[in-house]
């Protein structure tokens, strides 16, 4: 007889909850940091003093000079409030609209849900930001305009989600029990169908915050969006493209920071999806 | 008693649970082994460990499981994967899905061959055809023209076994190879396992979670609850004197099938 | 199947007249005082010269009459003229297409070249340096706005090591270097991280452990069975992933000055061109919903379950 073998196995550690945690604390600190970024500007971000204009980075100035002489730092310190507020805005309308009509169509279905859901279809057609290129253009520059431009090209997505979490809802056992009740359609929908329907909804919208960023910044960067001298990464970038051969610094530092605030909300979008689906750890 | 498979205190544990302990049992060539025991009680772990496919989720993480002389947790993937088909063969409770369902039967069986010899298309067929007419397939060519999907759940059950008899393995493994299917198909593929054994001589271990089938094929049963085993012994002796009050249970909650 | 491919162009009618619908609406809508604004810089002009414009341009007809005749325009490619160029815009248009469709396929290929065996690899090497290190490669570049990419790249190999020119001289090969490459890599990190998952998921299924059980090597699964399977999706996400650099081309276009359509929209929102735009917006979307409905058929004709009418399970 032999004698008998013993094994070891490996096992893999379950760290989703420590990126939680990490990535959390940062996006929250980004986002106090926007916040109150007007008191957290070493220097005025509109202050000019061409004695100093285009300096290379240094202890005085961290991220260098631009052209007005006016301090880097304080510039993209002073722009996350532009760029971070206005994604974070631009999420919330996108994700209350969406949810409105996808909960208004999955609810009523019928005529209603048909006519919407085909004008959803038509905004889906358009590729892209092409279709957010033509209503910025349109309605022409500026912030504002770009975030409806935005949430013009968006807002299907979040419908589409919401009527098929509405429709899945409204089949269960239970909330058949709930209509026979006699509740309120209202009262039906905020208490019991919102909160139901809301984790993949708001699941969805944190793995978009990184990518309409740059959706933003990239109008903002043609001149669709932000106009100067309002700090704003995109457009800070697209004004300062031309002194990129002489100073780079000017040109890229706001890039960096793009680069950084969507990593770290795309960093936070991915962990809370693993979070959420574990399934979908892999 | 002469041996082709020999468990030897078997730990498995699975995504880092251990789900099957301290399990031993033999199996002599022609052999119809049957283990029972309720869903999650680590039977279907435990006849996918000697065929290493517990893949990096599971693990034996004690014991020997010795086929002719080899320790299989131990063989290198090289020489497990060779065993994998002419020695060992393995039924899948949904057999349909053990295919890829974008090629068709033929192509995946004429490659499976492939991997084990050198043989052409022309033979691959006639082998194929002539396996097929033995287990009593009418329409052989046509089934191997079928994408798996095209085929009825009973038929992809039953084309499941034939695949694995295509290379002749010593050892068949059924992980309920019946309990997907409706009674009157059960049937057939019960009458189809017992041909191959009859045909063939070959050993099979056949997992179920209710005593009807096993107790209809089986020569001897393994009881198995929470991944240790409670009883094991004739069928017969088992079936009509069972020990553990486990076994008992079971027999209770299953209707009597006469053998 | 040919019902199928009925049944689609038939959902396509209205799809399209909703683009169209769309497209003029908004145009219209915002060049409601387009007129005023071509003539507002030349100081003051009389009442008659803007109506007599107006009604040149056709601005003065009920809005569905305008809808129906600019429609009627679109079918036969007189979609008026640019205001800025007096041009014909829809020939404009066309004369400006290659060259955003040469940089579109050049960038797909590199695309298709770089992450589907990078793709690949990461889940053949799943949760292992490899599949790690790639991983976090792809989750770098999908935090990249592709302008600030293109910025980089211009930086490095034009500016610094002098490589290529800075804007392109014409639709040249050295000049659609950086344009690709910048288009590529926006689109590899999101398309490999999707190649991974699919051949992930695809090796995961049964069948998979069913060849392994059947003694076939894992090199003849992964290539016959799983790269078969998967490729029906892959291709399909990569038609689909057509829309986002059709939109992107817009704005590497005007970074790197490359004479296309994208830089042509870019320039014509700047100037407020409107029926530039509108021609720009209607055709891409009517490009990319004929992208769409190919893939769509393509995917029924290689699918054998959908080919043969059978339902999977």
């Amino acid at each position: 007889m032999s004698e008998v073998t013993v094994r070891k196995q490996k096992l893999r550690k379950n760290t989703v909850k420590m990126r939680l945690i990490i990535f959390g604390t940062l996006a929250v600190l980004l986002v106090v940091c926007s916040f109150f970024s007007a008191y957290l500007t070493p220097y005025d971000p509109y202050l000019q003093d061409l004695s100093i204009a285009k300096q290379a980075p240094s202890a005085q100035h961290l991220l260098g000079t631009d052209r007005y002489g006016r301090d880097m730092l304080s510039r993209v310190i002073a722009g996350s409030r532009a760029s971070i507020f206005s994604t974070l805005l631009l999420v919330a309308i996108i994700t209350a609209l969406g949810t409105a009509v996808g909960v208004t169509c999955g609810w009523t279905g019928g005529w209603v849900d048909t006519v919407l859901m085909r004008i959803s279809d038509v905004f889906l057609a358009f590729p892209g930001l092409v279709f957010a290129l033509a209503v910025a253009g349109s309605l022409g520059g500026g912030l504002q305009n770009a975030i409806i431009a935005l949430v013009a090209i968006s807002w299907p997505k979040y419908a589409r989600i919401a009527r098929s979490q509405t429709l899945a809802q409204k089949e269960t056992q239970w909330m058949k029990a709930v209509r026979l009740s006699g509740s309120g359609t209202g009262k039906i929908i905020l208490k019991h169908i919102l909160p139901n329907i809301l984790g993949p909804i708001l699941v969805t919208s944190m793995l978009d915050i990184g990518t309409m960023m740059m959706e933003l910044a990239a109008l903002s960067f043609l001149g669709l969006g932000a106009k100067p001298p309002i700090p704003e990464w995109g457009s800070m970038m697209s004004d300062t493209r031309s002194l990129m051969t002489t100073s780079p610094w000017i040109t890229f530092s706001p890039g960096i920071a793009i680069f950084i605030a969507v990593m770290i909300f795309n960093l936070l979008g991915d962990t809370i999806r693993d979070y959420a689906d574990p399934k979908s750890r892999r | 008693m002469e041996e082709l498979l020999r468990y030897e205190h078997v730990d498995i544990s699975y995504l880092g649970v251990p789900t099957v302990r301290d399990v031993s049992f033999t199996l002599a060539p022609g052999e119809i082994l049957g283990i029972v025991g309720e869903s999650g009680s680590g039977k279907s772990t435990l006849i996918k460990a000697a065929m290493g496919l517990l893949e990096t989720e599971g693990c034996v993480t004690r014991g020997d499981i010795w086929y002719k002389g080899k320790n299989l947790p131990d063989l290198p993937q090289k020489e497990l994967r060779k065993l994998c088909g002419p020695e060992l063969g393995y039924i899948f409770q949904s057999a349909g899905s053990s295919f890829c369902p974008i090629r068709t039967v033929g192509v995946q069986l004429y490659e499976t061959m492939r991997e084990h010899e050198r043989i052409s298309k022309a033979d691959f067929e006639a082998r194929a055809m002539e396996m097929l007419q033995k287990l009593g397939f009418e329409n052989g060519k046509r089934i191997l023209e079928s994408y798996p999907f095209e085929l009825s759940g009973g038929m992809q059950q039953r084309i499941g076994i034939a695949a694995a008899m295509l290379l002749k393995p010593s050892v068949l493994f059924a992980d309920e190879p019946t309990s997907a299917l409706d009674v009157t198909i059960q049937k057939q593929v019960v009458e189809e396992m017992l041909l191959v054994r009859k045909t063939f001589g070959t050993a099979i271990v056949l997992v179920a979670h209710n005593l009807g089938v096993i107790g209809a094929m089986a020569d001897r049963v393994l009881v198995l609850k929470d991944g240790e085993a409670v009883e094991y012994g004739k069928t017969q002796e088992v079936l009509t004197n069972p020990q553990a009050d486990y076994t008992k249970a079971l027999l209770a909650a299953v209707p009597k099938l006469r053998r | 199947m040919k019902k199928y491919i009925g049944k689609r162009l038939l959902q396509l009618i209205p799809v399209l007249l909703g683009i169209t619908f769309l497209s003029f609406a908004m145009m219209r809508l915002a060049g409601s005082d387009t007129v005023t604004e071509m003539y507002g810089d030349k100081g003051a002009v009389s009442q008659q010269i803007i109506d007599a414009k107006r009604a040149e341009l056709g601005l003065d007809r009920p809005f569905l009459v305008q809808y129906g005749s600019w429609l009627k325009g679109l079918l036969t490619g007189n979609m008026g003229v640019s205001y800025v160029s007096g041009k014909n815009v829809f020939q404009t248009f066309v004369s400006k297409l290659p060259a955003t469709l040469l940089l579109t396929a050049l960038s797909i290929v590199a695309t298709v070249v770089i992450s589907i065996p990078l793709g690949i690899l990461a889940a053949v090497k799943h949760d292992r340096f490899t599949d790690y290190f790639l991983r976090v490669f792809s989750f770098v570049g999908n935090s990249l706005p592709n302008f600030f990419v293109a910025l980089l790249l211009m930086q490095l190999f034009s500016i610094r090591w002098k490589l290529l020119p800075v804007i392109s001289k014409g639709t040249t090969v050295q000049s659609a270097v950086l344009p690709t490459l910048t288009l590529a890599i926006a689109m590899s990190a999101k398309y490999m991280r999707q190649v991974r998952a699919t051949v992930l998921e695809e090796l995961n299924k049964d069948y998979v452990l069913g060849a392994k059980a059947r003694g076939v090597r894992g090199s003849v699964t992964l290539w016959k069975s799983v790269l078969k399977s998967s490729m029906l999706t892959i291709v399909t996400l990569l038609a689909l992933s057509i829309g986002s650099l059709l939109g992107g081309t817009a704005i590497i276009e005007s970074i790197f000055m490359w004479d296309g359509v994208g830089k042509l929209a870019v320039d014509s929102i700047t100037m407020r061109d409107y029926p530039m735009i509108q021609a720009y917006v209607v055709w891409m979307a009517i490009i990319y919903v004929m992208v769409n409905l190919i893939t769509d058929i393509l995917y029924h004709v290689l699918d054998p379950r959908i080919r043969l009418g059978v339902q999977e399970g």
